[in-house]
Formats: C-alpha cells, sequence, structure tokens
C-alpha cells in the first residue's frame, strides 16, 4: 500500500508565536520550525502499518517555504520512504482551498492508496484541508479519527464528533485524518538518520503541479487587517496565610462572578 | 432596515444524534441575523419536525432535506449546494464543528467560494460580509473577506452572544437535491455520549473551573469539582491532568483542546504552559491558584494566591455557601 502523509511545518508551540502586522502571516524568520505534532501522529499510523506490512510505501508531502526541508527530512528519518516538498513564493498566504488544491495536485503527482493527515494543525486550526482535499480528489473522507484500523481495501475508525460517537468505514482510496488521542509518533534513531540522508525529497512548484494560484474563477479568502491584542497584565496576587479562600470569595462576589 | 439586512444568509445546522438541532445552532442564526436574513438548513431524516426548533430560534426560512444519513458528509454537501442555488445567500454559515467545517470545506471546493474557518464574529462593511477570527490563543485578531462572491465561514462554537428573535410562521420548504454520487464514508454505529452530570457543557461556559498538575491525582481533582459545582461552572483540565488521567480528554482546554472564553476562569494548580494560555487567555477575568509563586499563568491573573489548592478551596467553597446561604 502506498500512503501519503500530509505534513505541516509550524512555528514550535513552546516559545510564543508571533504574526507579522505588515503581512499578517505567520511570522517564520523568528520562530523555530517543527513538524506540526499532529500531522507526527498521523505519520506514525502509517509506520505502524509499515511495520506490518514491510510493502508499504510511505510519502511525505508538505507545503511549506525552503527551510522546511529539514522537518521533512525528520519525517524521513522517522521512517518515511520518500518526501515531496511544494516550494512557491506564490503560496505564501495561501488560504485552505488553494492549500488543498495544491495538496491533492501533489498527491495526485506521487500516487496513494491512502491520504493521511492531522485533523487540525497546531497554528491555523482551521481543520479543514483535509475535507476539501478529498472533496477535490472526489474520495470518500473520514476526519477526526480517534482510532483508526486500516487492511489492505478499507480503512475504519471511530470519530468524536459533538454529542456522539461515530464508527465509520470506508473503502481505499480515502483520506483520513487523526486526531491526539492517537499514539505519539516514535523516536528517529541513529540508523533512521543515517538512512534519511540516502533518501530523496524531490521539490516541486505550484506551476509543476499544474495549479494555478490567483485563477479569475475561484474566489479566495483574503486578510482584510490584523491586530494584536494588548497583552493581559497581572492583578492582585496574594500570598495564603490562612483566610487566602476568603479574600477570593469576596474578590468573586464583589465581581459578581460567584 | 436596508436591502442589505434582507439578504439571505445560509445556515447550516448541525444536528444532536437524535434529530433536534444541536446547541450551536442559536449561535449561527444569531450571528446569521446581524448580517441579514437567516434561512436554515436540515439534512437528515425527519428534517421537516424540526422545522419549528429552527424557526424559534431565529430562522424565517427553514430549508429542508430528507435524505437518509448513512453517508458521511456527502449528502449535505449536495443539500447544501442545492440550497445556495434555490436562496442565492449573501453568505454561507455553518458551525465550526467535526461536521460543519468538514461540509463546509467541502462545499466551498465545489463551487470555488471563498472559505474562512473559525470565526468568532461576522460583520458587513461597504463592500460586504466580513468574518472576524480570534489566531494563535487570542493573542492576534484578523479580519478576513472574499476576493468575490459569496464566502463561506464556520463559526467558533461558544463564542456568538447574539441572537436572534423567534419567528413563529417560518415558511418550510422541502427543497429538491440532485445527488452528486460523489463517495462518502459510511456510517457504521452512532453512540450518543452519556450526558452524566448536571454540569453545564465546557465549551461556551460562563464559567470555568480548570485542574492541573497541583490536584495530584483523580481523587484530588474531585476538589476541581467541588469548585465547579459551587459556581456553577464547567470542569476543565490541563494537558498534564488528561495524561495523567485526572480528567476525562473531552475537558483540555488550550492549544489542543477546547478553547474557552468564559466570564470567569479558575486555573488550580496550573502552571501555564503556552499551549494551555492559548485556549484560555481570552477568558474577562482570570483567578490562578498555585503553591508554586513563579508559576506563568500568575502573570495573566486577575487575582492570585499563592498557596495550597487543598487549603484554599475548600475554604473558598466554605465561604461562597456560607454567603449563599446567609
Amino acid at each position: 500500500m502506498k500512503i501519503v502523509v500530509l505534513m505541516k511545518v509550524v512555528p514550535d508551540t513552546y516559545v510564543d508565536r508571533t504574526l507579522s502586522l505588515e503581512t499578517g502571516l505567520a511570522d517564520r524568520a523568528t520562530a523555530d520550525l517543527v513538524l506540526d505534532e499532529i500531522d507526527e501522529r498521523a505519520l506514525e499510523v502509517a509506520l505502524a502499518h509499515a511495520d506490518e506490512d514491510p510493502e508499504t510505501e510511505i510519502v511525505a508531502v508538505a507545503m511549506t517555504p525552503e527551510p522546511g526541508v529539514t522537518s521533512l527530512r525528520k519525517a524521513l528519518a522517522l521512517g518515511a520512504t520518500s518526501a515531496l516538498q511544494v516550494v512557491d513564493d506564490r503560496l505564501l498566504g495561501a488560504d485552505v482551498v488553494l492549500t488543498a488544491e495544491i495538496l491533492a495536485a501533489a498527491v495526485q503527482h506521487v500516487g496513494f492508496d491512502l491520504v493521511l493527515a492531522g485533523d487540525a494543525s497546531t497554528d491555523g486550526s482551521g481543520g479543514a484541508v483535509p475535507a476539501a482535499v478529498a472533496e477535490l480528489l472526489a474520495l470518500p473522507c473520514a476526519t477526526a479519527l480517534a482510532e483508526v484500523e486500516l487492511t489492505a481495501t478499507e480503512v475504519t475508525g471511530l470519530r468524536a464528533s459533538d454529542g456522539a460517537t461515530v464508527r465509520l468505514t470506508a473503502p481505499l482510496p480515502a483520506v483520513v485524518s487523526v486526531t491526539e488521542a492517537l499514539p505519539e509518533a516514535r523516536m528517529a534513531g541513529f540508523k533512521g538518520i543515517i538512512a534519511a540522508k540516502k533518501k530523496t525529497i524531490e521539490t516541486v512548484s505550484a506551476t509543476d503541479l499544474g495549479v494555478d494560484p490567483e485563477p479569475a474563477d475561484a474566489a479566495r479568502s483574503i486578510m482584510l487587517a490584523v491586530a494584536e491584542r494588548p497583552a493581559r497584565t497581572a492583578g492582585t496576587k496574594i500570598v495564603d496565610r490562612g483566610d487566602a479562600g476568603e479574600q477570593l470569595a469576596a474578590f468573586l462576589l464583589e465581581n459578581r462572578l460567584a | 432596515m436596508t436591502d442589505v439586512h434582507d439578504a439571505p444568509i445560509l445556515v447550516l445546522l448541525d444536528r444532536t444524534p437524535d434529530g433536534a438541532p444541536a446547541a450551536s445552532s442559536a449561535e449561527l442564526l444569531g450571528a446569521a441575523a446581524t448580517i441579514g436574513t437567516p434561512v436554515a438548513l436540515l439534512v437528515g431524516p425527519g428534517a421537516e419536525t424540526e422545522a419549528a426548533a429552527a424557526g424559534a430560534l431565529g430562522a424565517r426560512r427553514v430549508l429542508t432535506v430528507s435524505t437518509p444519513a448513512k453517508t458521511l458528509g456527502v449528502p449535505q454537501v449536495d443539500a447544501l449546494a442545492a440550497a445556495a442555488r434555490h436562496v442565492r445567500p449573501a453568505a454561507v454559515l455553518a458551525a465550526h464543528s467535526v461536521e460543519g467545517r468538514e461540509v463546509a470545506a467541502r462545499y466551498a471546493v465545489r463551487t470555488r467560494s471563498a472559505l474562512a474557518v473559525d470565526a468568532v464574529r461576522v460583520s458587513r462593511d461597504d463592500e460586504g460580509i466580513v468574518s472576524h477570527h480570534s489566531v494563535y490563543g487570542g493573542t492576534y485578531l484578523v479580519d478576513a473577506a472574499p476576493t468575490f462572491g459569496a464566502p463561506v465561514i464556520t463559526v467558533r462554537p461558544g463564542e456568538i452572544d447574539d441572537r436572534a428573535p423567534a419567528v413563529d410562521d417560518a415558511a418550510v420548504e422541502e427543497i429538491e437535491v440532485e445527488d452528486s454520487g460523489l463517495p462518502g464514508a459510511e456510517i457504521v454505529a452512532v453512540e450518543p455520549v452519556e450526558v452524566t452530570s448536571e454540569r453545564p457543557e465546557l465549551r461556551g461556559a460562563e464559567k470555568v473551573v480548570s485542574g492541573g498538575r497541583g490536584l495530584g491525582s483523580a481523587e484530588g481533582f474531585e476538589l476541581v469539582e467541588r469548585l465547579a459545582d459551587a459556581l456553577g461552572a464547567a470542569v476543565g483540565a490541563s494537558r498534564v491532568a488528561v495524561d495523567n488521567g485526572y480528567a476525562p480528554a473531552s475537558a483540555q482546554v488550550g492549544q489542543t483542546g477546547v478553547s474557552v472564553s468564559p466570564r470567569l476562569y479558575v486555573a488550580l494548580g496550573i502552571s501555564g504552559a503556552i499551549q494551555h494560555r492559548a485556549g484560555m487567555q481570552t477568558a474577562q477575568t482570570i483567578v490562578v491558584v498555585n503553591n508554586d509563586a513563579d508559576a506563568p499563568l500568575f502573570e495573566i491573573a486577575d487575582f492570585g494566591v499563592v498557596g495550597d489548592v487543598f487549603e484554599v478551596v475548600p475554604q473558598l467553597v466554605a465561604a461562597l455557601e456560607e454567603r449563599r446561604g446567609a
């Protein structure tokens, strides 16, 4: 089976992330870039399948500016067979639908039986790209799965939605996205890191994939304004001397919060 | 009322497992009423029997499509496309839920419409409809608009306070839908999540009490529930508390998990990693109790107590109960 894992390169959440107030785009220059943790979990689903079935081929696909290649190399070290990086200045600030158009074209370019992704990125947190990719590919999609079982012909899984847990099944090929209920990715071993150096990372542009980022007939979502919310400041801070609970109760009642 | 406010705003309503409009419906129809005339779309078996409920939440027109619900998503996308051809809306709104955002994304792709996700407010300016987004856990506010055409906007549950006036005589119409024939995932079984608690739901709650590492155990975490009940608040948890099994995953507040912006957020024994702050820093009032005076969460607390949660909180609960009794 050939599994394509869609991977996003995002600013690390362990430091404060910033948006450029000029362009409204994520400030990637000042941020540490990492593979989104949720996509590593999607990769782990593929790797676990490869452990069972050595015939499995895994391609990591990312649309990311050039420095993102480091993150794709990590995916290779973890065990992906090869990688595809879509790099194109015209894709800076791409909205959900354009991102999906690029990724759909990219997975068609490499070929696949299954497309795996994280359900929502930690930076955009839109959670819409996998479904959009499925629509573009005219494939069934099973999104936000908290459990995934793969066979050669179908995927089944459990999706926790608001108010209900739904058991789903879809024939392959299909698009699947997973939640953080799934296990974390394994650690990259020394052997994996060495092996990654010999693996291929193909680089393509939007034009190579036949996608026009600015077609006349498709509406895009654009940013009109971006503003930074004023930072919160600390208020009263007391050290408990035996009556802090009383004082806190008084604070809540005074502010009509209790 | 100007002409633009007569423009139909098509609203896809999520439905609960028993068929009723989901809790997000009142918010979506309330948001729609601020930018035009709310037109609700209900898809699936028994849609017509829920039409009156949609009217009560502010839908002036209710479109129904009673297709079977066995395939996931595709019938909703087909229905949304048919409904949009029928009413020519100025915007399409859906909940930013697992179901809503999936249908919205597929519909936007199919109709080559602009998609804006996870909005916390919608408005109108001279040129059309604008969606407002809270980004990076509320650190930034971003406004977005379509380059042209009717935007498709998913709205974050629990964020919209506007409510549309009830409509007693909403026009109800079953519409014809052309089956796209696209493949979808099949639903094998649906198990409603048992609601075992009287407490408010975390998403959209007015008040939230959350617990973290400092509670030490599942037994210790009961303290969070006691204070939540004393305040009429929902229960939340930090990732550490969830990972250690003190609280269910559905209670997790933060970057991954639920984002809340309640009037009151009480954090017990939570140090305040950036990921947690991203899910709660837009709360109006933040209260922090932690025995570590250096916990980062104190930096954004309106009222911070450096002390043992097992001493401060029982005293707080007793004080609240006493004053309530008085």
